[in-house]
């Protein structure tokens, strides 16, 4: 099944969140990490979900990553491939495969970055197959 | 141990209608507890604890303990989604061995059919101040997409196959057509679920739950009273819940957190899972089931789908039976909540009062076990083991 572009839902930043996309706004794809223990997490958050210090940081993200899990939302219309990214930097996150063949999609293929518009125009982060 | 020590289900009814068109959520809440008071021999007015989750309109327990006019000296509104019951019935134990209460009311009911609420495939709506909401909503998360995800990184993982799946669904359905009550009744076979449509590939539509408009409700009590009166003893002698998220974005959604929750029941219970002689176990989708199998310990990691094959879960003939009633994959799912239903088929089993069709013989021991929330995004599992009392 051919998968085209999806229209996100509005992310509603928070104050905790809102540099991540502001730097989507300009094409840019932050990672969260914690500057006391050396760990990336996801979804970003000012305390560390590992050894809660509220050191955190942004850095710049790699775009790259692995699908951990994705299904095929078939019901939907238009279909949508909801999924699971390894990201290089090492944590998970849920995300949106665009742009692709549902039938070419599989655990462990290599994905990069594209931001997709919501309903309001905020770049949300997207994968589609390399 | 001090613990729930001993708290008895004396009181257990499930709604009888699979949808309600004319009635209101608070006529069914009152149904629900007069109907399991009546099965316990108790009245209203012998309610001191009252238990309920969000289906119950109005703020926490407020509005339908006003309703049924109840006088309370405990409440506990913990809201785990599908699992608030079977938590409710360990927190209800808790309270009555602190001596907060003597009889707790716990109750359920919702309209989903009749107000045209088929949730599963929908976006979910959450709070935005939820602080995973900005990372997930965008991306039309639903229930069953997610536990689609589950279901494909299991295959991948394990070589589980959709045609062992589909087991999970004809062992409810043989289960069912014993049923007068419940919502699909038809046998179906392996090759019926696999032909069904793909909602979300690799789950097709018969991998999901039905949507029922109904509830139930249970009274758990303690031992002088539940004693006291004129029904078979079932008492809880182990229980357990956790909370498993995404683990910071390392996680495995091949494993849930009854991995942790049925080895603690049972170590509670002081009884091991080769004890165990029925289950009652979470039927949102088939792979809810596969997942419980492997992590409570009825099968290793990986062999569930071996496990449910050729007839597994068939009462009688089967490695174990498990919802009996044809659980939530046919039978029953009220308000898309199951885990009322869960803890309501094993007390019939424990009294022996299942149809004849499916009861397991010399019924002594059973396992509850209900997933609230999403398997692969965050959850609630919570366990308890149950034993027919002399």
């Amino acid at each position: 099944m051919k998968i085209g572009q999806r229209i996100p839902g509005d992310p509603e930043p928070t104050p905790e969140t809102q540099a991540f996309w502001d730097a989507a706004g300009e094409g840019r794809f932050l990672v969260r990490r914690c500057t006391a223990c050396g760990k990336a997490h996801w979804y970003p958050r000012g305390t560390c979900p590992f050894c809660h210090a509220t050191e955190t940081a942004w850095e710049e993200g790699s775009g790259r990553g692995t699908i951990y899990a994705f299904s095929v939302m078939r019901k939907a219309e238009p279909p949508f491939v909801m999924a699971y990214v390894t990201l290089a930097e090492g944590p998970t996150m849920m995300t949106n495969i665009v742009d692709c063949e549902s039938d070419d999609l599989a655990i462990g293929r290599p994905v990069e970055l594209v931001f997709q518009p919501s309903k309001s125009g905020i770049p949300v982060p997207c994968f589609r197959p390399l | 141990m001090a613990r729930t020590a001993h708290a008895y289900i004396a009181g257990a009814y499930e709604l009888p209608e699979r949808y309600y068109p004319d009635k209101t959520l608070a006529q069914l809440q009152a149904e629900a507890a007069l109907g399991a008071l009546a099965d316990a021999g108790l009245t209203i007015d012998d309610v001191d604890g009252f238990f309920c989750g969000p289906d119950a309109p109005g703020t926490g327990p407020l509005s339908i303990a006003d309703y049924l006019n109840l006088k309370l000296r405990h409440f506990d509104t913990t809201n785990t989604s599908g699992s608030s019951y079977t938590v409710h019935v360990a927190h209800a134990a808790e309270a009555i061995a602190a001596g907060k209460c003597d009889v707790a009311l716990i109750t359920l009911a919702g309209r989903p059919r009749a107000e045209g609420r088929a949730k599963g495939a929908l976006a979910r709506t959450d709070n935005p101040q939820q602080p995973d909401f900005q990372w997930e909503q965008p991306y039309g998360l639903a229930v069953l997409n997610v536990y689609a995800m589950v279901a494909r990184r299991h295959m991948h993982e394990y070589g589980t196959t959709a045609e062992q799946l589909a087991w999970v669904k004809v062992a409810a359905s043989h289960h069912a057509q014993h049923n007068p009550n419940a919502r699909l009744r038809d046998l179906v076979t392996v090759e019926e679920v696999v032909g069904s449509p793909l909602v979300c590939d690799p789950l097709h539509r018969l991998d999901c739950c039905v949507v029922t408009d109904g509830g139930g409700a249970l009274i758990v009590t303690r031992p002088e009273i539940a004693k006291s009166l004129k029904r078979p003893l079932v008492r809880l002698i182990g229980s357990a819940e956790t909370t498993q998220g995404q683990n910071g974005g390392y996680m495995d959604i091949t494993t849930s957190g009854a991995a942790r929750t049925g080895p603690a029941a049972l170590a509670e219970a002081g009884v091991g899972i080769g004890d165990i002689k029925y289950a009652s176990l979470y039927d949102s989708f088939t792979i809810t089931v596969l997942m419980q199998l492997e992590d409570l310990g009825f099968c290793a990691k990986g062999q569930g789908g071996a496990f449910v094959s050729d007839g597994g879960l068939i009462s009688g003939t089967g490695r174990i039976a498990i919802n009996t009633d044809g659980g939530g994959l046919c039978n029953n799912h009220p308000s898309n909540r199951g885990g009322m239903t869960k803890v309501i088929e094993a007390v019939r089993q424990l009294r022996g009062e299942a149809h004849p069709a499916v009861q397991v013989p010399d019924c002594d021991l059973a396992l509850v076990n209900a997933i609230g929330g999403q398997l692969a995004v965050r959850h609630a599992p919570a366990t308890l083991i149950l034993e027919r009392a002399a």
